[in-house]
């Protein structure tokens, strides 16, 4: 390969650093590892942490597969397996079965994923506190004294104020009983997917430097209170090309009287059920 | 059939293309070149470099090209092309003390050990457009090497008027390796600054003039010019000069009215930006001066004066690509807020009915 | 003289860290690293590898498997020596020191805590120690030939302080199977 490039990019230094914190973070589950992350050839917030945690993971026989929304054919999404198709040199392929990794944003795929597949996360804010509580100093020792009542209280006011929990996406996790997470912005109907999953869950967060990671088989709850419980929600509909009831849907407007429909937002899993 | 967004791969390529003809524009106009740029749009390659954090005018003025003049985009270009570049080593501390200084100005005295010397600056011209005015080249005399330039802040710290900054053998914090890491040093927040956006920086120190940070801040010495760079590599164990870069710093004055342990004296805010760029260190010297509020005992209460606030705000790489992230789309994440938003309503109306 | 590392270092640390990451996400599941050429006697090839894959200058090491080795290290990776205390990386190949004496992290930056290689005579699965913790659906079986006496005991005592803990890769030849701060052990199942 003539890239004039590494492979995968970065430097070799670079992912040595990266691989170290993410061995910290399957060593702590849900704690976030401060790491010098670097700038990428793409933008701050279109997936800087997701690309250098894939960067530093993928070797020449690995298959990637890149989603955003749930989608493989979404310009983001392109954009990134173009990137490592060109600097790494490896398969890409659409479908999550045949994938050995998993780049995603904002949605986990919905066919169940497999021992040894890892499953990369964008996250964009990776402090799931940042808004109750913005300095990064004083959210780093909510974190080490595992001080967690701001959040609670904040999910109780929704309740008191609106009748339900009012997040519908990035809803906070527990992650094996200690560390409080953000699951990226995905919604909450995915969830529960995280919870003793057979995959190895990594989170790169490049603006704000921080890599986090739930391993397989961890305890993931979402936050709720024993008289509200955590309710994962989807528009109530089937899909208009495969009539699944049971994935996260897609509202598009068809027309300008309010016409709209109904599809899977999971590209692959919906191409999947209109194939059989 | 209603077909969703798809075709993604062509519209990225067409988009490609549409982009490339408007960075050429007419083509019935000469291209311009990289050398041109380097040369005669240099403070616009100084800016590139400053935030790209890479000290090299011919890739700053490669990126700025290739950027369509945009500095922000250009800047970001650097930055990731300097982060494949393999550390080779560390230097030493540069000697501002010892620039071949093609600028050095104080505004606290008005002549001192080495003199006053204006150089290049827009300060004293008339802001007026010169139409049709050619571009002249004058010729410059060779200004005598200059004599000993000590720096202002030394000339006071003499006199026990200028708090010294405690010197350190400590190893300085590196932005580009570790990130940003609360409390911030003091050398962690000026690495920070280098590279951070001039625009916001400005207004930040600006807002220190303002009542946003109780500011009094005097320019003791703006210096600009080229430094020696030198490595010690550890084959040869003695420092070796590998070249000169440019650079402008600023040394602000501020009073200080002391407290139970430290006399009423002067305290420093504290500038150093690659290329030549006296705008921007002046800020950073303002907001550095602002940021040491803590360690002075003086109380925060100004955004200038909040590291966190600042030195996560001041990267235009890190803010222009969140910001423009929200175009990105976020079918999954509205369509949960739909949902939400419609279970809401259903709970309202049917509360309202009650 | 010094002889080669890895004989394709790019890769062959990637695939050094990959089998890592694989062992650490599923404690007590073997796995084999590629091996590196040329290492001193002392250093057992599990060990060196992950030393190439993962240690530089920004990880100072302690080792106790003698001054071929450290040369060796020195040389392939710059990792500074350092004392067990300061160490980001420790490997044992001979008597176990206190793990009390390692460092744990904070609180805080609980990722400070340090990683341990430890050389042990051999590993199989499916029988030997029960493992529990992230990473282990129900239980693992982990058996162990040569782990230190008391180690188990000495590792339970580090439990109460998390998250502070240190993180252990047990290497047997080529082999390596990983123990992080999160697995809880009891000896017999």
């Amino acid at each position: 390969m003539t890239t004039g490039y590494n492979f995968a990019y970065l430097d070799e230094a670079t992912k040595r650093m990266i691989r170290r914190a993410l061995l910290k973070a399957i060593a702590v589950p849900g704690h976030q590892v401060p790491f010098g992350a670097r700038e990428m050839p793409l933008p701050y917030g279109w997936g800087t942490g997701g690309i250098q945690v894939t960067a530093s993971v993928i070797g020449s026989d690995d298959r990637l597969k890149v989603i955003d929304q749930g989608a493989d054919d979404t310009t983001n999404a392109i954009s990134i397996r173009r990137f490592f198709a060109r600097v790494a040199g490896v398969e890409t392929t659409e479908s999550t079965t045949e994938a050995t990794i998993i780049q995603t944003r904002h949605r986990i795929p919905e066919t169940p994923l497999r021992e040894d597949q890892v499953l990369v996360y964008q996250v964009p804010m990776p402090e799931p506190l940042f808004k109750l509580e913005p300095r990064v100093r004083e959210s780093t020792k909510l974190h080490a004294l595992a001080e967690y009542g701001l959040m609670q209280v904040k999910l109780y006011e929704d309740i008191a104020k609106q009748g339900e929990v009012a997040t519908s996406y990035n809803h906070p996790v527990i992650v094996d009983g200690r560390y409080l997470m953000s699951p990226s912005p995905i919604p909450a109907f995915d969830n529960p997917k995280m919870d003793m999953n057979p995959a190895i869950q990594l989170f790169g967060a490049g603006r704000e430097k921080r890599i986090y990671a739930v391993p397989p088989y961890t305890r993931v709850e979402s936050l709720d209170f024993e008289d509200h419980p955590f309710r994962p929600i989807r528009a109530p509909h089937a899909c208009a090309l495969c009539r699944s009831t049971e994935s996260y849907l897609d509202e598009l407007i068809t027309d300008d009287r309010g016409g709209r429909r109904f599809i899977c937002s999971d590209t692959d899993y919906c191409a999947q059920r209109q194939r059989t | 059939m209603y077909v969703s967004v798809k075709g993604g791969e062509q519209a990225i390529d067409a988009a490609h293309t549409w982009q490339a003809a408007l960075r050429r524009g007419d083509a019935a106009v000469p291209e311009v070149s990289i050398t041109q740029l380097r040369e005669q749009l240099g403070l616009a390659v100084d800016r590139v470099m400053a935030e790209g954090a890479c000290a090299d005018p011919e890739l700053a003025a490669q990126a700025l090209k290739q950027a369509r003049g945009d500095t922000t985009e250009a800047a970001f270009l650097l930055r990731a092309y300097r982060n494949t570049l393999p550390r080779l080593g560390a230097s030493l501390p540069m000697d501002t003390g010892a620039m071949r200084v093609e600028r050095r100005i104080s505004a606290t005295y008005k002549d001192l050990p080495g003199g006053q010397v204006l150089g290049p600056t827009f300060d004293y011209t008339h802001r007026l457009l010169e139409f049709a005015a050619p571009i002249a080249a004058p010729p410059v005399e060779a200004t005598e090497p200059a004599a000993a330039m000590p720096r202002v802040s030394d000339v006071l710290a003499r006199e026990g008027l200028m708090a010294r900054d405690a010197p350190s053998d400590a190893e300085p914090a590196d932005i580009t390796r570790d990130g940003l890491r609360f409390p911030a040093d003091r050398s962690l927040r000026l690495q920070a600054m280098a590279r951070g956006d001039e625009g916001f920086l400005l207004a930040m120190g600006y807002s220190t003039q303002r009542g946003y940070g109780n500011a009094h801040p005097f320019v003791g010495e703006i210096r600009i010019g080229a430094v020696s760079v030198e490595i010690v590599p550890p084959e040869l164990g003695f420092a070796i000069d590998i070249g000169e870069i440019t650079v402008s710093e600023c040394q602000m004055v501020n009073q200080f009215a002391g407290n139970a342990e430290a006399p009423p004296q002067f305290t420093r805010g504290y500038g150093l930006v690659v290329g030549r760029n006296e705008r921007k260190a002046m800020a950073v010297a303002l907001v550095d001066r602002a940021q040491r509020a803590p360690e002075l005992g003086e109380d925060v209460k100004a955004p200038a004066q909040d590291a966190e606030f600042v030195l996560y705000h001041c990267d235009n790489v890190e803010s222009t690509g969140f910001v423009e992230h929200l175009k990105l789309p976020h079918y999954v994440d509205f369509q949960s807020e739909l949902e939400k938003l419609r279970s809401l309503r259903a709970r309202w109306e049917a509360e309202r009915a009650s | 003289m010094i002889a080669p590392g890895f004989a394709d270092p790019g890769m062959d640390s990637q695939a050094c860290f990959r089998a890592l990451l694989t062992a650490m996400s599923y404690p007590g599941r073997i796995v084999a690293l590629p091996s590196p050429t040329g290492m001193p006697s002392g250093l057992p090839p599990a060990m060196a590898a992950l030393v190439l894959a993962l240690c530089d200058e920004q990880t100072p090491l302690w080792q106790d498997a003698g001054d071929d080795a450290a040369a060796w290290i020195a040389f392939h990776t710059g990792a500074p020596a350092a004392s067990l205390e300061a160490a980001r990386f420790v490997m044992v190949t001979a008597a176990l020191p206190s793990l009390g004496a390692l460092c744990a992290g904070t609180d805080e930056e609980p990722q400070d805590g340090a990683t341990l290689l430890l050389q042990v005579a051999a590993l199989s699965e499916g029988a030997g120690w029960v493992l529990q913790g992230p990473g282990i659906k129900d239980a693992a079986r982990l058996r162990v030939d040569g782990a230190p006496d008391g180690f188990v005991a000495a590792r339970a005592a580090l439990a109460p302080i998390f998250p502070r803990g240190i993180d252990i890769v047990l290497c047997a030849g080529d082999r390596i199977a990983a123990l992080p701060r999160t697995t809880r052990i009891a000896e017999s199942g």
